[in-house]
């Protein structure tokens, strides 16, 4: 397996002359191989964004070490590890710099002077990934923030990233476009093994991760699959997170006394649960 | 304070060959003390009716009613003032309005800018910070140093304090945390009942709409094509899908439900403890008739 990015027992203060407030990120391990989905999941003020600005070389720990592709992260090394990762940011209109679709893809590109041929196939393709090949020359207020969102993606497919990063990519959207930009996001993890990493608080999202980091007040509380993360239950809506929908109307259901067999995290599971425990009988 | 638009359309750049309508006859009735949602697509004009409100925007033809004032098209309309004054507008990412040195004299700008004395508009501050839910020691600190969250918080006391009838809300709750976002809709709710404010909420949150409002209007490219309450609303998914709006996702697991139990339940259930408490007892009733 190889590594993608890894965090070795890290902190970091926006304030460090003062020892009174806590490091906004405190001692925090975990690993990315390639292919993995890495959910990381917590309230406002987490230090889910701080610990995207330490993975970009925007901060540095003052403690502890941050590596990609097994190298550790320092001023010298930032632009060829920078050019590793793709990100894509919350909000859909501060992102996008072309007039057209396919200028906006091919931004990055003329700026590390891949050669116009070769562009053209890259912008291509990468709408091609993402389903917004039939729209190169739209522009940007055309499209919805699904579709803006999509396009950014494709931006960063096109500068073939060994990470790609969502930070809160889909928490301005509506439950269409989010759903749009996730279903784009598994299918390139099946189509190219694309390794992701994202940051969010919708817990749905994180449903579809491999793994789940749940950050507390700047310190991993737990890791583990979203099964046994949202296993934690009320923990999680203690520290200002939800349980899933499904959790959520299972423990409704049951304290309403309608029989149910399990925990589910998914409607399919409930929606199952409830014919064999209620009907099939 | 009753807010009503009659016909009102709404064309950018007016004249130029780059003249554009985003709002075509829209009339919409907002009685005083309605909690209103607008819901609509990406560019459906929610934005732009939402500017209306104040009188940010005046209308290109037909007339917008703000209590006693009235703005008619092609007419100037002088002194706004007044109507600014009471219709408070939270924008979407109202933090980055934030610009004073401390968090007292950003959430006292807006009042004293109204002719609010000073001691009137620190009292206001004073107490609003508590009811947004922030210590208040934090009222000497520079805005630039909370976290997003608290800004959100300290930019929408700063519009409350200049103690609006009318609370015109634009996708608050944005990229707030779940319980952020549950905290500042019910302060929101609360302070509507407490207050008897006129709210309008522009959401894409069918779960907001149909939680918190007592009517909810959709727009859809321009026009405003429904106006009811959240039941008669989410009861039809047939006119929702046409307006390609998706029903909450509560209603929806209701619709899985009743297609395994093969019958409707008796009533459209808009939160999920309602919805479990049905099942319940649709489900007690199927025993029983055995």
């Amino acid at each position: 397996m190889t590594e993608i990015l890894s965090f070795n027992n890290v902190s970091f203060s926006y304030t460090p002359d003062n020892p009174e407030l806590r490091n906004a990120v405190q001692d925090v391990s975990f690993s990315i191989n390639e292919g993995e989905w890495i959910a990381i999941v917590g309230h406002n003020g987490s230090g889910k964004s701080t610990m995207v600005k330490l993975v970009c070389g925007l901060l540095f720990p003052q403690d502890g070490e941050v590596r990609v592709m097994r190298n550790v992260l320092t001023e010298e090394n930032l632009w060829e590890v920078r050019s590793n990762i793709g990100m894509v940011f919350q909000n859909p209109d501060n992102q996008f710099v072309g007039a057209t679709v396919q200028d906006d893809v091919a931004f990055a590109l003329e700026n590390s002077g891949v050669p116009y041929t070769e562009m053209v196939d890259r912008v291509h393709s990468s709408l091609a990934q993402v389903k917004m090949d039939k729209f190169l020359n739209h522009e940007p207020h055309h499209l919805s923030g699904g579709q803006k969102q999509r396009v950014a993606i494709a931006g960063a497919l096109a500068m073939r990233p060994k990470l790609l990063i969502l930070d809160e990519a889909t928490s301005m959207l509506d439950p269409q476009g989010r759903d749009e930009v996730l279903k784009t996001v598994r299918a390139l993890r099946e189509e190219i093994g694309l390794t992701v990493l994202s940051i969010t608080h919708d817990v749905e999202e994180a449903l579809f991760a491999d793994r789940v980091l749940f950050m507390n007040n700047g310190q991993k509380y737990a890791e583990g699959t979203p099964s046994e993360i949202f296993s934690l239950g009320d923990k999680l809506v203690e520290f200002g997170l939800e349980l899933p929908f499904a959790m959520r109307m299972t423990k409704l259901f049951k304290d309403n006394g309608v029989l149910l067999e399990g925990q589910h995290m998914s409607e399919e599971e409930l929606v199952n649960d409830l014919w064999t425990s209620n009907f099939n009988k | 304070m009753d807010i009503k638009l009659q016909q009102v359309s709404y064309a950018y750049s007016k004249g130029t060959p780059f003249e554009k309508y985003a709002l075509f006859n829209v009339d919409l009735t907002i009685p005083h003390g309605t909690y209103q949602a607008i819901i609509g697509h990406t560019g459906s004009g929610k934005s732009t009716i939402l500017q209306h409100f104040n009188g940010l925007l005046k209308p290109s033809e037909g007339q917008v009613h703000i209590g006693e004032r009235v703005i008619v098209a092609g007419k100037k309309a002088k002194e706004l003032k007044p109507v600014r004054q009471k219709v408070g507008i939270v924008f979407q990412f109202p933090e980055h309005q934030l610009f004073e040195e401390t968090v007292l004299k950003d959430i006292m700008f807006g009042p004293m800018n109204f002719g609010v004395s000073e001691q009137v508009a620190e009292a206001r501050a004073r107490e609003l910070i508590k009811l947004v839910g922030l210590p208040e020691d934090i009222l000497n600190k520079s805005p630039f140093d909370l976290s997003g969250g608290q800004m959100r918080r300290v930019a929408i006391a700063g519009v409350l304090a200049m103690d609006p009838e009318v609370i015109v809300l634009d996708e608050p709750t944005a990229g707030l945390d779940p319980r952020g976002q549950k905290e500042i809709m019910d302060m929101f709710y609360n302070l509507h009942k407490e207050r008897g404010l006129t709210t309008i909420l522009v959401t894409h949150s069918m779960e907001d709409a149909a939680r918190y409002a007592d009517q909810i209007a959709i727009m859809h490219e321009g026009r405003c094509v429904l106006n009811g309450t959240p039941h008669e609303i989410f009861s039809d998914s047939d006119t929702l899908e046409k307006y390609r709006l998706e029903l909450p996702h509560i209603v929806r697991f209701q619709r899985k439900i009743e297609q395994l139990m093969k019958k409707p339940l008796s009533k459209i259930c808009l939160t999920e403890e309602e919805l479990a408490a049905e099942v319940a007892h649709a489900l007690r009733e199927g025993r029983d008739a055995k």
